[in-house]
C-alpha cells in the first residue's frame, strides 16, 4: 500500500514538469553552453583548434597575426570546454546559454571576427 | 520437438535499452529453448578513431563510448595514461573522481530501476523513479557543468573543483536520494506487480555465473561478492568504508535488490567523500600536446554495469598506438543467454533489461516458423506489451 500513499500525495501536488518555452529554470553556474570570443585578447596561437576533439574550430586566415577570425561549428562541438582550458589568454569562453536550436543550417556556425592588433604591427616593422 | 520449434529474432533494434543487438530465440510454445546472440550492430570504430587523435582529444571520445557510464570510461582511460606517464594524481582529485563515479552509479542504477519497472508494465513507478533521478542529475550538472558527459577526469587529475560552500547543499540532495531510494526499495519488496514479474524469473546459479564470467550486479545477484572496487582497489576505494552487496537468489528480483542496495552504498561513499575531501591541488600539469612514453598498460574500473577493462599501447608519440575497450555488457552476454533459457517469451524483455545491457531495446522481432516457412514480425514495444498482457 506504499504506492497508494504516494499516488494520493502526488495527486495533490503540481506537475513536476515545466512548460518549457514559457517557464525556464536558470542554468547552473558553470554549465557548458554557447561560445563567446573576445577578439582583442586572441593572440592567434591556434591551440584551441589543435586540441578540439571534434575539429569544430576553424581559424580564418591562418595562425598568428594574420588570423582574421574564427569559425565554431556548433553542430560538431561536444561542449567539452577544452578550448577554454588551453587558451592562454582567455579569448574563447563557454557561456551558460543553452538554447542552441536554430532554423537555418548556416546559423549552426558561429563566425567571430578578429582585427589583427594594429597598434603592435607598426612597432614590429 | 523439431516440428514445434520456432525461431524468434529479437532485435537488432533496441532489445532492452536504446541500442542495437540481435537475439535469435528458439521457442517451443511459450518456452525459450535456446538463444543465440548476434553482436556487432553498433561498431562505431572508436578504437581506431582513438589511434588518430591525441591523448587530450581521446578523453572526450572515450567518454562517448557509453552515455551512462561515461565517467567510468574516462577514469579507466586516464588511469592507463597516468600509469604510462608514471604520474601520481593529487589526493583531492582522487576523492572527486570517486564522488563522480558514485554519483554516476546512483544515476545509472535509478535509471535501470525505472527501465525495469517500465519493462514489467509498471509505468507509474517508472515515472516516479525518473522524476527523483533528476536530483542526482542536477547534482552532476552543478558539479561538472553537464548532465551526461561530465568531462571531469583529465590526465593528471580532475578539471573542476568542488566549492566548499556547495557541500552542505549536496549533502542535503544525497539525503533526499537516500530517502527516496528507501521508499522504492519498500515498493519493490512489497508490491505484487514487481514480485510477480521479477521473483524467480531469469535464474542464474552461482556456478554458472562464475563459469560464464558474469560481471557486475549480475554476478553479485548470483551470490558472488566480487567487485573491482574491493578486489583490486583503484583511486581511494581502499580508504573509504563500504560494503560489497550480494544476494544469492540469482533472479531478476535479486538484481533489483543488489542495485537498490548499491545505491545506498554509493550515497554513503559520496557522503564520505564530501565530508573528508582533502585540501590541495586538483590536478598536475599535462601539456595538451604532450607525448606519452613507450609502454602498455591495462586498467580496471567497476562501472555501474560491471567490470570495465581498458588496454593501451603507446609508442612514445602523442597518440596511442593501440587502444582496446572491453565493456561490461560483453562479459554478461553468455550469462544472459543462460538466464533466458527455459524461461517464457513474456519474460524476455525483463530478463534482457535485467542485466542492464549497454546495447539496446527490442524494437523489431521476426517470428519464423521453420516448418511452414512462416514469418512474422513484432517490434520491441509489442513484445513488451505481449509480456504485460500475458501476465494479466
Amino acid at each position: 500500500m506504499a504506492m497508494a500513499k504516494e499516488l494520493l500525495k502526488n495527486a495533490r501536488e503540481k506537475p513536476c514538469t515545466l512548460l518549457y518555452p514559457f517557464e525556464k529554470t536558470a542554468p547552473p553556474e558553470g554549465l557548458r553552453g554557447k561560445h563567446v570570443f573576445v577578439g582583442e585578447k586572441c593572440i592567434g596561437c591556434g591551440l584551441c583548434a589543435r586540441v578540439c576533439p571534434a575539429f569544430a574550430i576553424e581559424l580564418l586566415g591562418g595562425r598568428g597575426p594574420k588570423m582574421s577570425g574564427m569559425k565554431v561549428y556548433l553542430g560538431r562541438c561536444l561542449f567539452c570546454q577544452q578550448c577554454e582550458e588551453v587558451c592562454p589568454t582567455g579569448a574563447i569562453k563557454l557561456t551558460t546559454d543553452y538554447e542552441l536550436a536554430v532554423l537555418k543550417q548556416e546559423d549552426m556556425v558561429l563566425v567571430f571576427e578578429r582585427k589583427p592588433p594594429e597598434a603592435k604591427q607598426p612597432k614590429k616593422e | 520437438m523439431g516440428k514445434r520449434e520456432f525461431t524468434i529474432h529479437v532485435g537488432p533494434q533496441h532489445p532492452a535499452l536504446k541500442e542495437p543487438e540481435n537475439f535469435v530465440f528458439k521457442v517451443d510454445g511459450e518456452y525459450v529453448v535456446d538463444v543465440e546472440p548476434r553482436i556487432g550492430y553498433n561498431h562505431r570504430g572508436i578504437e581506431k578513431a582513438m589511434e588518430n587523435r591525441t591523448y587530450i582529444q581521446n578523453l572526450y571520445i572515450v567518454e562517448r563510448v557509453c552515455g551512462i557510464c561515461s565517467n567510468s570510461h574516462q577514469t579507466c582511460y586516464t588511469q592507463n595514461v597516468e600509469e604510462l606517464l608514471g604520474m601520481e594524481i593529487p589526493e583531492r582529485a582522487k576523492y572527486i573522481r570517486v564522488l563522480l563515479a558514485e554519483l554516476e552509479r546512483i544515476h545509472s542504477h535509478l535509471l535501470w530501476l525505472g527501465v525495469a519497472a517500465h519493462e514489467i508494465g509498471f509505468d507509474t513507478l517508472f515515472y516516479y523513479i525518473w522524476r527523483d533521478r533528476e536530483v542526482v542529475m542536477d547534482m552532476l550538472e552543478e558539479i561538472s557543468g553537464n548532465r551526461v558527459n561530465y568531462a571531469m577526469p583529465t590526465i593528471g587529475g580532475v578539471r573542476r573543483d568542488i566549492a566548499a560552500d556547495k557541500i552542505p547543499k549536496y549533502l542535503k540532495m544525497l539525503d533526499v536520494l537516500e530517502e527516496r531510494t528507501k521508499f522504492y526499495k519498500n515498493i519493490c519488496a512489497t508490491e505484487k506487480t514487481v514480485l510477480a514479474r521479477a521473483d524467480g524469473v531469469g535464474f542464474l546459479s552461482k556456478e554458472d555465473a562464475i563459469r560464464l564470467n558474469a560481471v557486475g550486479p549480475n554476478l553479485r545477484a548470483s551470490g558472488v561478492a566480487s567487485d573491482i572496487r574491493a578486489d583490486s582497489p583503484y583511486l581511494v576505494y581502499d580508504e573509504i568504508p563500504w560494503n560489497v552487496i550480494s544476494y544469492d537468489s540469482g533472479d531478476v528480483f535479486a538484481n533489483v535488490l543488489v542495485r537498490v542496495d548499491e545505491t545506498f552504498e554509493s550515497v554513503n561513499i559520496c557522503r564520505y567523500c564530501l565530508e573528508h575531501l582533502p585540501d590541495g591541488p586538483i590536478r598536475t600539469i599535462f601539456s595538451p600536446l604532450g607525448k606519452v612514453p613507450e609502454g602498455e598498460a591495462v586498467s580496471l574500473v567497476e562501472a555501474p554495469r560491471g567490470e570495465l577493462i581498458h588496454y593501451i599501447q603507446s609508442r612514445g608519440t602523442d597518440k596511442p598506438y593501440r587502444y582496446k575497450i572491453r565493456a561490461p555488457t560483453l562479459g554478461n552476454i553468455p550469462a544472459l543467454c543462460e538466464k533466458l533459457r527455459g524461461g517464457y517469451i513474456a519474460d524476455i524483455p525483463i530478463v534482457l533489461a535485467g542485466i542492464d545491457p549497454c546495447f539496446s531495446c527490442t524494437d523489431r522481432m521476426v517470428f519464423v516458423d521453420e516448418d511452414r516457412d512462416k514469418r512474422w514480425e513484432m517490434n520491441g514495444e509489442q513484445l513488451r506489451r505481449y509480456g504485460v498482457e500475458w501476465y494479466k
